[in-house]
């Protein structure tokens, strides 16, 4: 019989319960997996299907899972206390590293296209992944600060494309011009979700935002008359250096400047240009979390009932977070038509609307830094597994499964106050209301 | 007990159905301007609901709740939103499950009461966006304000710290502080000193009789704790049922048959004698 219940603290390795542990662990992993793997469907000679069993796969599988179950039960016991154990030395190395990290960041984005000038690979990945960072941010507003679970925010990033692209082509428009109007535009649709899902929280307004991002994509391509359907709009204007082109002519940039013709001018000049859009993005940000609206926002996602017994409006609190997340989105929306040249309703799917989500969600909600370090890394990921590319998803899944086993609140986890008497002290994360009551 | 000379909330005829069930059935009463008027009665007597009336959380079935400002401008309660309750007619709340932004500092907190003022103070966000300094001198009163408070409810050590970290008590004083930072002319207590040991409970009368004092806000109070309730209200209503039984003195109501009844039960005599009179 188990003396166990006479022993306070268990014993630092349990290896019997390890094992009984595993053990359950591979059962169920057989029982899942004994169908979904081990046996194949195959089109026999009579055309008539067979099963083929694959007992090697199932194994394997089966072993991993009996592995991954005996080393999880063996350090389960007690939370490891990581933070106990690191000398500090160290501890305070990583934390000086950690004040200036994201300085350390903003410089190599700023020096990017110095050090890489001729590897375009490199600069498109950069856009790519700034274009990210930005949607991150707009998300931020949104998921984040005022706790509303947007899942259809691609639709806000459609919205400022779409925008961009029928505005330049129909009517001429120049992009400087059509940036702040699809900004403002997509602000708009932002309104026009926000007011239906009012008295949503939670589940239910993701679920209603999720069917709002789907509705877009398909007005987008069934409305062919005017969003060209399926096949999308193409030739969209490339962005100019303030009226002067990047063509290889007299009036074109190069020559303008007496410099030497250069593709990758261009693609530097995008670079620069989501870099100050996506800056820009975090500089109002960080300025509207210091601002009563800012912290209505916060106060919003921490007690909606408290905020209405204080005289706040939720209803333009909320349609306000909703218009600002919706703003940043359609101008992120209309550089990712210039910078393409070419948008189809393929490119604003539901799985946009996750990655920007999985983004904000890993990096932790409400932390500025956080996103910008989850958008990099995920993209960055995704880049380096190109050829391994259907198992991407496969990655991408475990990753969050392991980071939401470690760190269930995300990267940057603590919340920095908005305001301080004296030493500005970092709320825990457990306490921070999250995006769903 | 007469009627209030200048009443600042008068509550005639309210009632409150939820489906088949009348949490609130034909209550009238007065509150004095000025004074600390304690509305009590047994678990489910209808005392929150009457609150959540005021409030604007509920909206009374039946019924006006009239609100006076001393400049003469009434409010007819019944008829607005709740966030316009508190930013129009000033009335302030705290709730019985206590309501602070927990992921948000002490000082935070006190902030966000002041939205109001602050959003108009920004240029409604654009002049604070610019960072100009309209905005800047506003938010230093607020926080000036907001130490005012803190120092009155004796947690100035606390105003970084995080409101969900603090100790119940203390929580309960900081939803107080923060109540008061929205200006009100009558502030709404649901069970203050619930929680508080005698000597904290002691701390919050005072608390409670000082701002009355200077600050001359009305204060409507729900309360079990009798040192509370007997130690600083002008006035009782004794709500069970939903039905008003008492409205007087604190003096009075120890001895009123009717709230003993509420209470502590009645004997079984005249349990028997009312079911003959009823014909049981």
């Amino acid at each position: 019989m188990s003396n166990a219940a006479d022993i306070p603290a268990r014993p630092a390795f349990d290896l019997l319960g390890a094992l009984k542990s595993a053990a359950v662990t591979a059962v169920v992993a057989f029982g899942l997996f004994s169908l979904l793997i081990g046996v194949r469907t195959d089109q026999g000679p009579t055309g008539a299907l067979e099963l083929t069993p694959r007992l090697g796969a199932l194994g394997v599988i089966v072993a991993i899972a009996f592995i991954g179950g005996f080393v999880r039960a063996l350090f389960a016991g007690e939370p490891i206390d990581f933070a106990g154990r690191v000398p500090n030395g160290l501890k305070a190395a990583t934390a000086l590293v950690g004040r200036y990290f994201g300085f350390a960041l903003l410089a190599f984005a700023v020096a990017e296209p110095v050090l890489f000038y001729h590897n375009r690979y490199f600069l498109d990945l950069g856009i790519q992944v700034l274009t990210y960072v930005m949607l991150g941010w707009g998300l931020n507003i949104v998921v984040g600060l005022a706790g509303l679970l947007d899942l259809g925010y691609v639709a806000f990033y459609a919205v400022g494309a779409y925008s961009y692209a029928l505005l330049a082509q129909n009517f001429g428009w120049s992009f400087w011009i059509c940036l702040p109007l699809a900004g403002f535009l997509a602000a708009c649709w932002g309104v026009m979700l926000g007011f239906p899902v009012l008295r949503l929280r939670g589940d239910y307004l993701a679920i209603v935002t999720l069917a709002f991002g789907e509705i877009i994509r398909l007005i987008l391509i069934n409305w062919q008359s005017l969003t060209g359907g399926p096949n999308g709009i193409s030739g969209i204007p490339r962005p100019s250096f303030f009226g002067i082109p990047f063509v290889d002519e007299e009036n074109g940039f190069a020559a303008t400047f007496g410099l030497e013709y250069s593709p990758s001018q261009r693609t530097v000049f995008l670079y620069y240009l989501i870099l100050v859009l996506a800056l820009l993005t975090n500089w109002v940000t960080l300025r509207l979390r210091r601002l009563p609206i800012g912290r209505a926002w916060e106060a919003l996602r921490e007690d909606e009932i408290a905020c209405r017994s204080l005289g706040i409006n939720t209803t333009t609190t909320k349609l306000t977070a909703f218009a600002m997340g919706a703003m940043f989105g359609g101008i992120a929306g209309s550089f990712f038509a210039t910078r393409q040249g070419f948008i189809s309703p393929e490119s604003f799917t539901f799985s946009e609307s996750a990655l920007v989500l999985a983004i904000v969600v890993l990096g932790g909600m409400g932390s500025q830094l956080g996103v910008a370090v989850a958008a990099s890394v995920m993209l960055v990921a995704f880049e380096l597994f190109r050829e391994f590319s259907q198992y991407r998803m496969l990655v991408f899944g475990l990753a969050m499964v392991l980071i939401m086993i470690w760190r269930p609140r995300g990267l940057v986890a603590t919340r920095t106050p908005s305001v301080f008497l004296g030493r500005p002290k970092e709320v825990p994360a457990e306490i921070v209301a999250e995006a769903r009551q | 007990m007469s009627a209030p000379a200048d009443p600042i909330l008068a509550v005639e005829h309210l009632s409150m159905r939820f489906g088949g069930l009348v949490a609130v059935d034909d209550l009238s009463f007065a509150a004095e301007r000025g004074h600390i008027t304690a509305l009590i009665g047994p678990n489910g007597a209808g005392k929150t609901t009457v609150f959540n009336c005021i409030t604007g959380f509920y909206h009374a079935s039946v019924g006006m709740i009239r609100l006076a400002h001393t400049d003469g401008t009434t409010y007819l309660l019944e008829r607005l939103l709740d966030f316009r309750i508190a930013k129009l007619a000033r009335v302030a709340r705290t709730f019985q499950n206590i309501r602070l932004f927990a992921g948000m500092t002490v000082l935070e907190n006190l902030l966000i009461a002041q939205h109001n003022p602050l959003m108009k103070a920004s240029g409604f966000t654009m002049l604070g966006l610019l960072g100009l300094p309209i905005y800047r001198t506003a938010e230093a009163a607020a926080v000036d304000k907001a130490k005012y408070w803190l120092d009155r409810v004796g947690l100035m050590r606390r105003a970084d710290d995080p409101a969900g970290d603090l100790p119940y008590g203390e929580q309960r004083r900081i939803e107080i502080a923060r109540a008061m930072c929205t200006d009100p002319v009558l502030l709404c207590l649901d069970e203050p000193a619930a929680g508080l040991n005698p000597r904290e409970s002691a701390e919050l009368n005072e608390l409670l009789l000082g701002m009355r004092a200077e600050h001359n806000t009305s204060i409507l109070l729900i309360e079990h704790d009798m040192s509370v309730v007997m130690g600083i209200s002008d006035r009782v209503v004794v709500l069970d049922y939903g039905v008003k039984i008492f409205d007087g003195t604190p003096t009075d109501v120890r001895n009123d048959p009717k709230v003993i009844a509420a209470y502590l039960g009645v004997e079984d005599e005249e349990v028997e004698q009312a079911e003959a009179e009823v014909g049981l």
